[in-house]
């Protein structure tokens, strides 16, 4: 199939194939694109194309009444997303480099317990750390959901990251050990650069979870002050108390959305790799 | 590998090597367990005690009555079967889904197979906050256009309100969760079809196979462990569902699921006894479902991700 031409025949039927996945993975993200430039009368007609294309609700979310919701969860979104990948990045791939290649007694406890916790539910880790987080004084705050965001974004990094490493050519880590480095430089100077790729990726996962999370968002921020997207969606309200606030919703879930997309374009074989590496590995 | 390891304990270079591996690990493993086991501890504790915030200093022992209250309640008995039928039924068609959809991608030429990887990326990756309001918009009876396009099927018209009614509810619910999480499935799979040996599959091609044959005597017999990975991990996934039906429902129309439950415990009545002795229920759950796939179906999670038998073989 790989090679050799295709009769008319089969290309007919791999343009229908290919319609059809294109419409299964994207029309809902058109549905909502197209219905965040309706304008007010429009999100009432029940229709799916609106019949003039408007940017109020964008303005609305950006310069307008919510702005002051939207863009404060919005820098939320973004700095504890960036801070737990980040703190999950560098924890995990230490990890991942001790078990994919050193010999230690209980290795297999922190492969298993990476993946306890990425089964976990997590809204079982949400009344203790309500309560917790209430006393010593890391309720709405971002250091309050960062702790937690590293239960969703460690274990997977840590499983995949363990994966790619197991795949580097690691002789020459041990060259650099017979040249007279230390352990230490050995993992600086020759596996860094061939590690980084997978780091990368790790990254990219870890970050679409954290980016995705709500039941956190919601139950362990009260204000603007750590609230991030996800929930603060849940708070829109309309211009007046008869308009739902459809338009400004849309606008924001496309705006959130834009980093997702942006990165599946760019790195889309690099994910899939991360993804499969990390669950099933033969 | 192990056995040389331990005829010379004395060998300072093991030792060193056991160090640096707990100096490198020791930091991500101490913070798993921070934010998970101690926790389900605490829950474990206050699910001990009649507990509500706004009233903290009739805080009192009553050894296992949140469980007994929870487990005789019938909000509880419906909340576990909702979340059990979603789990199952959403489970079973996205492994059909998904397999179709890997199936797809498997076969594809070359240049398709990225722009077909590319797509299906968009849905996994998207929020699934975001993923909800796309589908409540589509269906809402105010905004949404599929009782127009759909008003020739029997049973929906102008004024079906789709999130009033259980059925209907539960069905556009299930709807955005399917698509969101079949990707996942479908890559998972994608990975195991590759792993079929192609000799065997040109084998059944020249005995005669059916393009069925194929499939249910070669391709699914050989990727039984992937499907069964896949399964388990959305199964544990699924019966966490908790922000659809948050955006959609509330959990009104009777779809109230076990996670939206213990959080209208915990944060919107602050009954943080009720709701630890929840969150313990939800963790023996999952732990159960565990269990049974690792003892019944023999699924290994572990395979392939064990580094030390790779590292032996040398």
């Amino acid at each position: 199939m790989a090679a050799g031409k295709l009769t008319s025949k089969q290309r007919v039927a791999w343009t229908f194939l290919t319609i059809g996945v294109l419409l299964y993975a994207l029309f809902p993200v058109a549905s909502i694109f197209v219905t965040s430039f309706k304008t007010q009368a429009d999100l009432g007609s029940n229709q799916f194309w609106p019949t003039t294309w408007t940017w109020d609700n964008y303005e609305m979310i950006f310069v307008g009444g919510a702005q002051e919701l939207f863009l404060t969860a919005l820098r939320n979104s973004i700095g504890i997303t960036l801070i737990a990948t980040a703190v999950a990045v560098v924890l995990s791939t230490l990890c991942a480099y001790a078990i994919a290649r050193l010999n230690f007694p209980g290795k297999r406890i922190i492969l298993g317990t990476a993946l306890a916790v990425s089964i976990f539910p997590v809204i079982s880790v949400v009344t203790p750390l309500f309560n917790l987080w209430r006393t010593i004084g890391l309720y709405d705050t971002w250091l309050g959901l960062i702790i937690p965001y590293l239960s969703l974004t460690l274990p997977i990094s840590i499983w995949t990251l363990s994966a790619f490493f197991r795949q580097i050519p690691w002789e020459l880590e041990q060259a650099a050990l017979v040249d007279g480095a230390t352990q230490w430089q050995a993992f600086r100077k020759a596996i860094v650069p061939l590690a980084a790729p997978g780091v990368f990726t790790t990254a990219i996962i870890a970050f679409f979870i954290a980016w995705n999370d709500f039941v956190y968002g919601i139950s362990l921020t009260s204000t603007e002050a750590a609230r991030p997207v996800p929930a603060a969606l849940a708070f829109f309200t309309g211009a007046s108390q008869f308009e739902e606030p459809t338009g400004a919703i849309s606008a924001a879930a496309i705006v959130v959305t834009i980093p997702v997309v942006v990165l599946v374009l760019l790195f889309q074989r690099q994910i899939v790799s991360g993804l499969t590496q990390g669950a099933v590995k033969g | 590998m192990t056995a040389t390891a331990e005829k010379n304990p004395a060998s300072r270079r093991a030792r060193q090597e056991a160090r640096l591996g707990w100096y490198l690990a020791g930091p991500a493993f101490l913070v798993m367990l921070a934010v998970t086991a101690y926790p389900i501890a605490q829950a474990l504790f206050d699910s001990l005690f009649s507990h509500r915030l706004t009233a903290p200093d009739e805080r009192e022992f009553i050894g296992l009555g949140n469980y007994t209250t929870i487990l005789t309640d019938p909000v509880f008995g419906r909340a576990m079967a909702v979340t059990l039928f979603i789990t199952v039924v959403t489970v079973a068609v996205e492994l059909v889904l998904g397999f179709a959809l890997a199936l797809v991608m498997h076969k594809a030429l070359k240049r398709l197979r990225g722009l077909l990887r590319t797509s299906i990326l968009v849905p996994y990756g998207i929020i699934t906050v975001v993923s909800a309001f796309a589908w409540y918009y589509m269906f809402d009876i105010n905004s949404g256009f599929i009782n127009s396009w759909f008003s020739w099927v029997p049973g929906i018209t102008e004024d079906l309100d789709w999130f009033s009614n259980f059925w209907t509810a539960v069905t556009v619910i299930m709807l955005s969760e399917i698509w969101k999480t079949t990707p996942f499935i479908a890559l998972l799979l994608l990975a195991g079809l590759a792993q079929v040996p192609d000799d065997l599959l040109e084998a059944s091609r020249v005995d005669g196979a059916t393009w069925w044959q194929q499939m249910y005597k070669v391709i699914i017999p050989n990727m039984k462990a992937a499907i069964m990975v896949a399964v388990l991990f959305r199964a544990l996934d699924a019966f966490r569902i908790f922000d659809n039906v948050f955006i959609m429902t509330g959990g009104e129309a009777g779809t109230e699921v076990l996670a939206l439950l213990t959080y209208h415990q915990t944060i919107s009545r602050l009954e943080i006894g009720l709701g630890s002795a929840l969150s313990v229920i939800m963790f023996l759950c999952v732990v159960l479902m565990c269990w049974a796939a690792i003892k019944l179906f023999n699924v290994d999670l572990a395979r392939g991700t064990d580094a030390s038998s790779g590292k032996g073989e040398k």
